[in-house]
């Protein structure tokens, strides 16, 4: 079970916002972080915390491929990402390096940033425990399900390639 | 079967596959480049396997921070340079290098019918050659890079109908940056595109790959043009293997069909902070610019440069701009180079650049200080994305990026011929 304070964006947030490109002559995760959200959000590497939970609305994560946008993310040590929809790069890379992700349009219009949301990953229960309001996220398809379980694809790839020599 | 479907059904071993079906596909070329390829060496380390699945079909390109622009850029270009050479696979050293999707159609290395990865967004530029090409991140290139393969979830299709005559002065730049306005930055999230109709035949190439090129602008996974005799006159001269033509079928499934009419369609500019926020060129009003940047994987070809130079022939720049020219590749200069334009531009003032991504997402080579506008053939216009967060990046085609640089204002070019 994860729980949180909640940062909320609006529609469209671009990954040149999440980590701007001048930051990405390193791919240090670490370092990465200290830049996260700078260029629309100025004081979010200072007020995040462990377990954070990020919310926006449609289409987060559109535009550049850079996976140093969910790697900063991640290594912020936001717990997951609540949006109406993100665009399609980003979630095949926050999937693949283990940063969950759920869909969910009434949690997002339901929720201020600051409210506290507890969120249970397994059956994709989002309650927001400022307001009391509790909301149901999309169900991943069997397969991300799976990529999920096995820990990210790096690992889903590695009992792929092990099945293979057996 | 739409256009993708049918790729990608030949490419996963099914006789047919649908919208919404998780596939395994085979792919023909692997991309990255110096910013995206150092987290997927180390994701394939982490993967533990020695080799790549094939060195003819891995291609890693230095092409955005180059030449290297600070010591840590260099380090990152030095452990793909390392990593390339190691594995034997295909790479374009400085001198030979281009921006990496003006470079791999050029060099023959995409050809229609194929299935190409890339850690970069537009790598969706590939589509104008009938391939399947999309964009994705290091960690699945990496994965790609070992076992040849890759999971997708098979989109969509939207198709795009574009009929009538192209105005003068408007291109594949004008038609993508209309099209963008009209369904929005998610208007084809998790879809592909299918351009077609007459307005497109009459397209050339170059033009075909700017519309393809920004099929992520719209949230694309990619951006598809059918073959034709333009198709397989570029292709005819670089293919070095064999390649299949594919066709839609008649009856084949599109989740939305839109069709234009081009004729009344003015060169197109978008305005900040969104590809989507695009207008007429006439209804831009009056927006004084810092800067013009003419190139990028979008608008960095040969044709993009004879526009620049037709307007630009016997101009002066204005003198509150700083014109920057960057041809996509060495061929892209060269062509320049023996057609007479690199004096044209030098003349007018410009500043003529080796081929780098540069500017387009603030790296160097024209990095926007506060509170500056600058007029850019390439493809997004985000908060930050050219330099500082303060800045404007105003997006538009190279013929109206060079009439804006010389009226020193956003300008059609018919302004000043």
């Amino acid at each position: 079970m994860l729980k949180g304070t909640v940062h909320k964006y609006g529609a469209n947030v671009d990954t040149d916002a999440i980590i701007p490109a001048r930051y990405l002559n390193v791919s240090d995760p670490a370092e990465l972080a200290n830049h996260c959200m700078e260029d629309i959000d100025e004081d979010f590497v200072k007020r995040v915390k462990r377990g954070d939970i990020m919310m926006a609305a449609t289409n987060f994560g559109c535009g550049s491929s850079r996976e140093h946008a969910p790697l900063a993310i991640k290594a912020a040590e936001i717990s997951c990402i609540i949006a109406k929809s993100f665009a399609r790069i980003f979630f095949r890379n926050a999937i693949n390096i283990g940063l969950p992700l759920l869909e969910c349009d009434q949690a997002v219009d339901k929720t201020e940033a600051g409210d506290t949301l507890e969120v249970d990953l397994s059956n994709g229960r989002i309650k927001n425990l400022t307001n009391g309001m509790e909301f149901e996220a999309k169900a991943y398809p069997d397969f991300m399900a799976e990529l999920i379980s096995a820990g990210g694809l790096v690992e889903y790839t590695k009992k792929r390639l092990d099945s293979r020599r057996v | 079967m739409t256009l993708v479907e049918k790729i990608l059904a030949e490419h996963s071993d099914n006789k047919g596959v649908s919208p919404g079906e998780f596939i395994n596909v085979r792919v023909d070329l692997v991309m990255s480049n110096d910013i995206t390829a150092p987290i997927a060496i180390r994701e394939f380390k982490r993967l533990g396997v020695d080799r790549v699945f094939d060195p003819g079909k891995v291609v890693m390109v230095p092409d955005h921070f180059v030449p290297n622009k600070d010591i840590a850029s260099a380090e990152q270009a030095k452990l793909m340079r390392e990593f390339a050479h190691e594995q034997g696979i295909i790479y374009f050293e400085l001198g030979e290098m281009g921006i990496e999707h003006v470079l791999l159609p050029e060099q023959g290395l995409v050809l229609p019918g194929e299935v190409v990865i890339g850690a970069d967004s537009h790598t969706c530029t590939y589509g104008a050659l009938g391939a399947f090409a999309t964009g994705m991140g290091s960690t699945d290139i990496a994965m790609a890079m070992a076992t040849g393969d890759i999971w997708m979830k098979v989109p969509h299709t939207i198709r795009l109908v574009y009929h009538g005559n192209l105005g003068e002065w408007v291109g594949g730049k004008d038609l993508i940056l209309h099209t963008i306005g009209d369904i929005g930055v998610d208007g084809a999230l998790y879809s592909a595109i299918e351009f077609t109709g007459e307005a497109i035949e009459a397209l050339s190439m170059d033009g075909r790959f700017t519309m393809a090129n920004m099929a992520i602008e719209a949230g694309a996974k990619a951006g598809i043009f059918g073959v034709d005799n333009k198709t397989q006159l570029y292709v005819k001269s670089r293919a070095e293997r064999s390649y299949l033509v594919y066709e839609p079928d008649n009856g084949a499934e599109y989740s939305n069909v839109i069709e234009y009419d081009v004729s009344d369609i003015e060169p197109q500019v978008a305005l900040p902070h969104s590809p989507a926020n695009a207008r007429p060129v006439s209804q831009v009003g009056n927006i004084e610019i810092n800067q013009a940047v003419i190139g990028s994987c979008t608008n960095g070809r040969i044709e993009d440069m004879r526009i620049a130079a037709q307007i630009l022939k016997g101009r002066k720049i204005h003198p509150g701009v700083r014109c920057i020219i960057i041809p996509g590749s060495q061929q892209v200069y060269l062509d320049a180079l023996a057609e007479g334009m690199l004096g044209v531009f030098i003349r007018a003032g410009a500043v003529v650049s080796t081929p780098t991504c540069g500017p387009c997402l603030g790296g160097h080579m024209g990095v926007l200080a506060d509170g500056e506008r600058c007029v850019s053939t390439t493809n997004r216009n985000f908060v930050g994305r050219m330099g500082s967060t303060k800045a404007e990046v105003y997006l538009a085609n190279p013929a109206v990026a060079a009439a804006s640089a010389v009226m020193g204002k956003i300008a059609s070019p018919e302004e000043i011929l």
